[in-house]
């Protein structure tokens, strides 16, 4: 009678129910993200934050979640309808895309791909369009001029956040996340690879566009930037990607220099996805930090910042990293 | 596997026909960056993940970015869909048509041969591309960053500010 229930068939399942869990978990964690930063910016500068929708304000999410599906879902009669529609669906989509190659535990992840770090890269790449179609299908001059400031600096922060992880590549020998994991066994990447960390923190804040790196969406400047022409559950798709983008960089930097699930010593008995859990949110609750105490800098700064100091700051720690390697590697 | 190659590759084809006979240029872009990414999929499927990977991030990411940037500061409005319509006759495709025809002949031509084999047997990584890259092809890539630096310092000298004062 379940003749067709098969082992295979169990595995299939599993590995459905995995993505799916870590999808929704992300998803959730995300929407519920703009409930907790605001809480805790209010905490940081002495104010209540919202505490009127349930005990604490924790069903605050659940109204602006109401709020946001009823709001009329306009698209502006000048709009280019393709691109208006396209563009939040690739900001959240890619997002989500690259969540998929962090591996949560030794046993628990989407897809174990041999060029996982490099699969980020091209989402993170694809993600820009969603900014930049946005801004040009507006036909709105603040949106126009948002885009702009955010695909320069999209690409001129992807350009050394790529090489600020190849000195995590060229010490685990592979692009695998799940092997950059297992080889940080002994010690965490964060030790060997302090200014890769930094400049790769940097530019994750960057590339989500999240304060200080924000001037593409500045509201005393640009009155929001690229979604000024967003309503409703379209403005909804953006704000919930830009939460995803904190969750994934968080656990992207959990997971190539922290060591992932990878627990402290003596430590051992607390399970690993506590461990990728708890150091995640602490990296989540950081890029609040940030947010709530730091200025914005001017545009050109911005700039300049990522092309004279990061960029030949990733570069000399390559050549560094790929020197020590080969030194201690034996004679082939 | 093979049904997903033939889908990938349809998919490659209409969008790069839909580029070239798209009358919106940033319609046509999209869909030159749809076509790059179902290019990319056929190198998955061939067994080169490492090159489909650099398509994306090289291509998709990071080149077809510039374009559509210019294309977005070019403020092109419904007047450039008539011109380009306008540009689109008959007189102006026929003849890329019938060499893009000949060439198509001959590859069935070269197929129906026989004289090939199959692609996708061996898995090309990461690190087979860079020992050949500076093994046997070291001069290729020595000359190719010449071309780079020459091109750095022409964008270097384009956006020179005439005026030293400040």
């Amino acid at each position: 009678m379940f003749s067709w229930v098969t082992p295979e068939l169990g595995h299939i399942f599993f590995t459905v129910f995995q993505g799916l869990v870590i999808l929704f978990g992300t998803v959730l964690i995300a929407a519920y993200l703009s409930l907790i930063e605001r809480k805790l910016l209010a905490w940081w500068q002495d104010r209540y934050g919202p505490n009127r929708v349930g005990p604490y304000g924790m069903f605050q999410i659940v109204a602006d979640m109401f709020k946001m599906f009823f709001k009329e879902d306009w698209t502006p009669p000048f709009a280019d309808k393709l691109t208006f529609r396209l563009a939040p669906a690739i900001a959240m989509g890619t997002l989500l895309l690259s969540m998929a190659v962090i591996p949560v535990t030794a046993t628990w992840g989407v897809i174990d791909l041999n060029i996982g770090l490099l699969f980020f890269f091209g989402m993170a790449g694809l993600a820009v369009y969603s900014v930049m179609f946005a801004a040009w299908s507006s036909n709105n001059k603040y949106a126009l001029l948002g885009g702009l400031r955010a695909a320069a600096q999209t690409l001129s922060y992807e350009v050394f956040m790529g090489l600020a992880l190849m000195g995590v590549v060229v010490q685990a020998g592979s692009f695998n996340l799940r092997e950059i994991v297992e080889a940080q066994s002994d010690l965490w990447n964060i030790v060997p690879q302090f200014f890769g960390f930094c400049t790769f923190l940097i530019a994750g804040i960057a590339v989500t566009h999240r304060h200080p790196f924000d001037q593409p969406e500045a509201e005393q400047e640009l009155a929001d930037g690229y979604h000024i022409e967003y309503s409703g559950m379209k403005w909804g798709m953006f704000f919930v990607a830009e939460y995803i983008g904190v969750v994934m960089v968080s656990a992207m930097i959990v997971t190539l220099f922290f060591g992932g699930w990878k627990p402290l010593p003596y430590l051992d008995f607390i399970p690993g996805f506590l461990w990728f859990a708890g150091k995640t949110c602490f990296f989540i609750m950081l890029f609040v930090l940030v947010r709530g105490s730091l200025l914005r800098p001017r545009y050109d700064h911005v700039m300049k910042f990522s092309w004279l100091v990061c960029l030949p700051l990733t570069l000399v720690n390559l050549l560094v990293t790929a020197a020590v390697v080969l030194l201690n590697s034996p004679a082939a | 596997m093979e049904i997903l190659f033939y889908m990938a590759a349809a998919i490659a084809i209409y969008s790069t026909l839909r580029v070239v006979t798209g009358t919106n240029p940033i319609h046509a872009l999209l869909s030159l960056i749809v076509s790059l990414l179902s290019v990319a999929v056929i190198f998955f499927m061939l067994g080169a993940p490492f090159a489909g990977a650099l398509e994306v991030i090289v291509y998709a990411g990071a080149i077809m970015v510039l374009f559509v940037f210019v294309v977005m500061m070019l403020n092109i409005g419904p007047a450039a869909a008539i011109q380009e319509r306008q540009w689109l006759t008959p007189k102006t495709w026929i003849a890329p048509a019938i060499f893009s025809a000949l060439l198509i002949a001959q590859m069935f031509y070269l197929l129906g041969k026989g004289d090939w084999h199959q692609a996708g047997h061996t898995m090309v990584d990461a690190k087979q591309v860079g020992v050949s890259l500076f093994g046997p092809y070291l001069l290729v890539v020595e000359l190719a960053s010449l071309l780079l630096l020459a091109a750095l310092v022409g964008a270097y000298h384009l956006g020179k500010r005439d005026d030293q004062s400040h």
